[in-house]
């Protein structure tokens, strides 16, 4: 078959189809991921003993376990416990559970990073701790956190790819399906391979973009204290 | 226990795939190091070519994701090269040349904020730049990049599950196949589970004794003072 | 109805580990009067302004504000301490916010005022401390002596009944230091009650109604400027002024 009719009909139109389910696989991660993160970082810093053990473990399994193992676990797994989820809901679930935990150490970190004094300051204005870590605390955090949080998101949309190996046709899974049905094998993977470099690339552009548009002079987001 | 039974029958197999994974991890790490200090120094050193050249694989091997890099690999490159080798050897190649890719730029950063004095004082010793380079710059730039460098450790260990899809018959593969055969599914997913953590802790407790090892007095992951 | 002391401090002990920091530290405070303590550095005298607005809790003694006591009260302590404004060495101001708005954020948030309100508040604050053409600008973008200003604006936003200084100018190149006690002065001035933690002994000379020297966690010596730094009785008071006046 001739490489032009290849590209045109057969391969754009496939990887179309499953760039679309790629950006539903993150779109909907990315929040949700973010949010949890948020509350594990939190609940780790600043809970109680057990608050924040349940949330050292929490990461210690979740950052330990590989995300496909964790994606077995969900699909292939909860069904003999009698949950049985679509492939894409268990997909979505992984990597909100997964993402959370890596997103919890950057903003941990970050909240770390972040002098005393402020907590003091708010402390000796009469501020409650709630609305100290809320009002004075969180948005330092977050904003140091960009760095690491957009390296994690980046990662969400190359470790997407791993939905196909629960049966949800993504990117990559259009990919290896057209490639393995034509027997084109490098171009295929080598095309696939160039949507997933733009799609990093204009991410990293656009994360940058943000940092920049939060920035407050002073605050460099850098974690060095 | 109906499950405890074939948890002890399949255990031994199980474990066998500790073996594997570690392989695999321990090749890629070996040969991210290995390729990926000197395109370190290609991309600190180098002429604008070079640098360039390293800056566009780093992209590469950065940019894609490792299912993709595998099915590249495995169904594609390798057999186009006329190469018949086993699964796991393509899964080390892939890991190893993508993590190359991220060791080059933490290597790259160590060399990097080494301060310039040192670099100055060497040369102004009399060292040629290779000379510098080797005993002093890089002793002191591979210790700052000790804490990076060891967070590929379980990087590469939760990526070697990926090796899966090619049928590499490391940890995940091999609790799949347990589940198939046995229809026990989550606790055999469990232990599978519980043997990457213990890998994943057990390893960098044996880095950071490693690191503390090889720690000097007052040389932090700060700045270097010149 | 107020009681005729604004502040009383009652025998504050403090240990961090097994060293003690305060040993049985008692004083009382009237309103408009602004207290110096002074004494050599590391003995206690900030840990004393901390166990005051209970930053760090005192192992035993009681505080109380106005009559009512603040030590020991669970979560009322951040009612008090919309009471007492603290200054501190390191300014310690919101990083990731302008001026105006370090100064009105506790009023909005602690105080539940509306914004409108407390914007124009925290504006007649920063007017008061020479600070109202910085509103806008973020911390990093302020000098020293300009943060610290800015920092007292920002308690002074809370109207509290008394401020608690601790080493505030000690962060501050010479030049910079001048500004902020000039702002000091003027508090002073005014009528508020202050305690003063300073090694700035031309401030304690004119400013202070009293001078309180504290040395290894105890009160040594106290009484109005013009005795403790002229005619110091205890012979280590002697010493200390004796040792500061070269």
């Amino acid at each position: 078959m001739e490489p032009a009719v290849f590209l045109l009909q057969i391969l754009i139109p496939a990887l179309w189809q499953g760039l679309i389910v790629t950006v539903e696989l993150v779109i909907l991660t990315a929040p949700f991921g973010l949010l949890l993160g948020v509350l594990i970082a939190l609940g780790r810093q600043y809970g109680g003993k057990t608050l924040s053990a349940a949330c050292a473990g929490y990461i210690v399994f979740f950052k330990g376990c590989p995300l496909l193992l964790l994606l077995f676990m969900l699909y292939f797994g909860l069904p003999s416990l009698g949950i049985t989820l679509p492939a894409f809901t268990a997909a979505v679930i992984g990597f909100v559970l997964c993402n959370a935990a890596y997103n919890s150490e950057y903003i941990r970190g970050a909240i770390l990073s972040i002098k005393d004094g402020q907590m003091t300051a708010a402390m000796a204005l009469g501020m409650t701790r709630a609305q100290a870590i809320e009002s004075i605390i969180l948005p330092q955090a977050m904003r140091r956190a960009i760095p690491g949080l957009s390296n994690e998101f980046i990662y969400l949309i190359k470790y997407s790819s791993l939905a196909y190996m629960i049966t949800v046709v993504e990117l990559s899974g259009a990919a290896k399906i057209v490639a393995t049905k034509y027997f084109m094998y490098n171009e295929t993977f080598l095309a696939v391979g160039i949507v997933y470099l733009a799609l990093v690339t204009l991410t990293t552009f656009a994360v940058d973009r943000l940092e920049k548009r939060v920035s407050v002079p002073g605050m460099s987001g850098k974690i060095s204290g | 226990m109906e499950v405890l039974a074939i948890l002890l029958e399949w255990g031994p197999y199980l474990l066998g795939g500790i073996a594997v994974t570690l392989g695999l991890v321990l090749s890629a790490l070996a040969l991210g190091f290995l390729l990926g200090l000197p395109l370190a120094l290609g991309q600190v050193y180098g002429s604008r070519l070079v640098s360039t050249l390293v800056s566009v694989y780093v992209w590469f091997f950065r940019g894609l994701p490792i299912l993709v890099l595998l099915f590249l690999f495995y169904f594609g490159i390798f057999p186009a090269l006329g190469l018949d080798v086993p699964a796991f050897v393509i899964g080390a190649v892939v890991l190893g040349l993508r993590g190359a890719a991220y060791q080059s730029q933490i290597f790259r950063g160590g060399i990097q904020s080494v301060a310039e004095g040192q670099m100055t004082a060497a040369l102004s010793l009399g060292m040629t730049k290779w000379t510098a380079v080797q005993a002093i710059i890089l002793p002191q730039a591979l210790r700052i990049s000790l804490p990076g460098w060891s967070n590929e450790y379980p990087e590469l260990l939760t990526d070697s599950a990926v090796c899966y899809a090619i049928g590499v018959m490391e940890l995940l593969t091999r609790a799949s196949q347990i589940v198939s055969q046995t229809y026990v599914t989550m606790p055999v997913y469990l232990v599978c589970a519980l043997i990457f953590i213990a890998l994943n802790y057990g390893g960098m407790y044996m880095i950071r004794r490693t690191e503390e090892h090889f720690a000097i007095p007052g040389f932090g992951n700060q700045e270097v003072r010149s | 109805m107020s009681s005729e002391y604004i502040l009383r401090v009652e025998d504050i002990h403090k240990n961090f580990g097994d060293r003690e920091i305060l040993h049985g530290i008692s004083f009382d405070v009237k309103r408009g009067e602004t207290i110096v303590f002074i004494g050599p550095s590391g003995t206690g005298k900030s840990t004393l302004l901390r166990c005051i607005n209970q930053l760090t809790e005192p192992d035993r003694g009681r505080v109380f504000l106005d009559d009512e006591e603040i030590t020991n009260c669970g979560l009322r302590i951040c009612g008090y301490r919309q009471r007492i404004g603290m200054v501190f060495q390191n300014f310690n101001l919101f990083d990731h916010l302008t001026a105006v708005e370090n100064v009105e954020i506790a009023p909005v948030k602690v105080r539940k005022m509306k914004k409108e309100d407390a914007r124009a508040k925290a504006m007649e604050e920063l007017r008061r401390v020479g600070m109202a053409d910085w509103a806008d600008h973020y911390p990093a973008e302020l000098s020293g002596g300009q943060a610290q200003r800015v920092s007292i604006a920002r308690c002074l936003a809370m109207d509290p009944e008394v401020i608690l200084f601790d080493e505030p100018t000690s962060a501050l190149d010479p030049e910079l230091t001048r500004e902020v006690l000039e702002v000091m002065k003027d508090l002073a001035r005014t009528g508020m009650t202050m305690l003063v933690v300073t090694h700035e002994m031309g401030f304690a000379r004119s400013m202070a109604t009293r001078v309180i020297f504290m040395e290894s966690g105890q009160i040594i010596e106290q009484g109005p400027p013009s005795e403790i730094m002229n005619n110091p009785q205890h012979p280590r008071t002697r010493e200390f002024i004796g040792r500061i006046e070269h």
